[in-house]
């Protein structure tokens, strides 16, 4: 394991369902310790980009390297160490709905055996503190708003303190306060944790909120990239086009999501 | 399109179906190995199976109930007049035993079973796989066929054995109460029965439902984890996890006898 290099690289990768290409030999690079943006229209991959990074999904071809090691020959086992220390913040929170948030939270705890009962709840509770939920242990997911499930989904996790963590349009269907919250929150996550993030969104407020690096996925390439303080200058006119509402990319469907695979 | 390129399109259509049919066959049986190898590693989830246990046997007692003893009771009537014709009544509670015993038990059970446990794995499996549930289990490290599919396949493969044994007792017992109106004595009955119906009969019988009870929770569990496309997904899934279960239960049942009958 190497401590210098980036966390995560991606080489050329591709990534189709049927006849459908999703990524078109994606080039990525995620530096330690910075929130990078990954900006993109609905249909442009963002979350089949996002789901490669944890193994949920493969590339057809192309390279994937975690911490400098290739994932191409990773065993399922191989993936779990590596989920075990990265959060995954689901776009609908995919929080399990006949759980309660208690067991939601502890689910990750419990499964990777991370000590008592007693533990698992303090560890709960300071999670659901992290994310300005205290209390709300005995609820079912059903009975929270749209704003406190998503903050749910993040206080999950972060459960097993992971090194870094993967947000999934995590403002899509909140209004504009409960957005800035959770702008906020991933700040404050980053400067806490010193965590490394990475964010996929269509939301040009948080993406201004939150960036420190910047990059553009269009027709499953990364068309441009930068630092967060470049947006205010002339060099990314195509991410500024696109934070101004120019470069929306309508061409592709559902396999935005990842459907069409296990 | 000129006539041979409609052929051309309607070969190329078949070839595409017949390779989904594979295809899909081909996870299917990836789906059911896999799920025999976590049901040997260390940590087997009691907890989860008996918690499906509850919800895929014991909950469906009344159906099953239900639908035995009046299956049993109009063998009986249609019995009854049949075999006055050859003034053969007395022999009721012989054929109405052998029909329960040997099929109807069995397979109505299992039918039962798919239709109400069978549906209701696949619902409930594929909300969660479009709603991300599924990713969430795996991005937590954890593995969704020893979490969801394995507690269900164990829970329904010992589970609808039970309702069987259960059918069996029920379907004759309908029998013998309508047996009983028509003028035959229930002891009679009783000893027809058990003069007919051999131990190795009834374990023909129950035997064929473990592997109704597999295909019903592995079809289930399949169609589930791969539901596509919304609610809509969810309702396509659950209707062809019916479909499909009841018509391998059929096949299944057809060589399974075929097969008891070789041995």
């Amino acid at each position: 394991m190497t401590m210098s290099g980036p966390f995560l690289e991606l080489t050329g990768v591709e990534k189709g369902f049927g006849a459908h290409g999703v990524l078109r030999g994606l080039d990525l690079r995620v530096e330690r310790g910075a929130v990078l943006t990954i900006l993109g229209g609905s249909g442009s991959g963002k979350s089949v980009l996002l789901k490669h990074m944890i193994g949920l999904l493969r590339p057809d071809r192309g390279q994937i390297a975690i911490e400098g090691r290739d994932t191409e020959a990773f065993t399922e086992s191989d993936w779990i160490s590596v989920r075990k220390r990265i959060g995954y913040v689901f776009q609908g929170a995919a929080l399990f709905d006949s759980m309660t948030v208690f067991e939601n939270i502890a689910y990750p705890l419990r499964e990777h055996g991370r000590g008592t009962e007693e533990h698992v709840a303090r560890r709960v509770a300071e999670c659901l503190e992290a994310v300005g939920l205290p209390g709300v242990e005995a609820q079912l997911p059903a009975a929270l708003s749209g704003g406190m499930r998503k903050r749910v989904g993040v206080a999950r996790a972060i459960a097993l303190q992971p090194e870094a963590i993967l947000y999934d349009e995590p403002t899509t269907g909140l209004d504009p306060a409960n957005s800035r919250r959770i702008g906020q929150l991933i700040r404050d996550l980053q400067s806490r944790l010193e965590v490394t993030s990475v964010v996929v969104t269509h939301d040009p407020v948080l993406c201004r909120m939150v960036s420190d690096e910047v990059a553009l996925l269009e027709r499953g390439r990364l068309t441009a990239q930068g630092a967060a303080s470049e947006l205010e200058g002339d060099q990314l006119p195509a991410i500024r086009g696109f934070l101004e509402g120019g470069a929306l990319d309508w061409s592709h469907t559902s396999a935005e999501r990842g459907e069409g695979a296990v | 399109m000129s006539p041979s390129g409609e052929q051309a399109g309607s070969v190329v259509r078949l070839g595409g179906r017949a390779l989904s049919i594979v295809d899909e066959l081909g996870r299917f049986s990836l789906l059911a190995v896999d799920t025999a190898r976590v049901a040997f590693r260390r940590r087997f989830p009691l907890q989860d199976v008996l918690v499906q246990f509850e919800s895929i046997a014991v909950r469906s007692v009344s159906i099953v109930a239900v639908t035995a003893l009046f299956t049993g009771m109009v063998l009986a009537l249609q019995t009854v007049v049949s075999l006055a014709r050859f003034g053969a009544k007395p022999y009721t509670g012989s054929f109405v035993g052998l029909s329960i015993i040997l099929e109807l038990g069995p397979v109505l059970t299992a039918l039962m079973v798919a239709g109400r446990v069978g549906a209701g794995i696949t619902a409930e499996i594929g909300s969660m796989a479009v709603t991300e549930q599924v990713d969430a289990i795996r991005a937590m490290g954890a593995d969704p066929v020893r979490k969801l599919v394995l507690p269900r396949v164990i829970a329904c493969t010992l589970g609808v054995p039970l309702l069987a044994v259960l059918a069996d007792i029920l379907g004759v017992f309908g029998g013998l109460v309508i047996s009983a109106q028509s003028g035959i004595s229930p002891d009679f009955y009783i000893s027809t029965v058990t003069s007919t119906v051999t131990l190795a009969d009834f374990l023909k019988g129950i035997s064929k439902t473990f592997a109704f009870g597999w295909i019903v929770a592995s079809v289930g569990c399949h169609l589930g984890l791969g539901t596509r496309g919304g609610t809509m997904g969810v309702g396509r899934s659950t209707t062809r996890a019916v479909v499909i279960s009841s018509i391998a239960i059929f096949v299944a049942d057809f060589f399974l006898t075929k097969l008891f009958l070789v041995l």
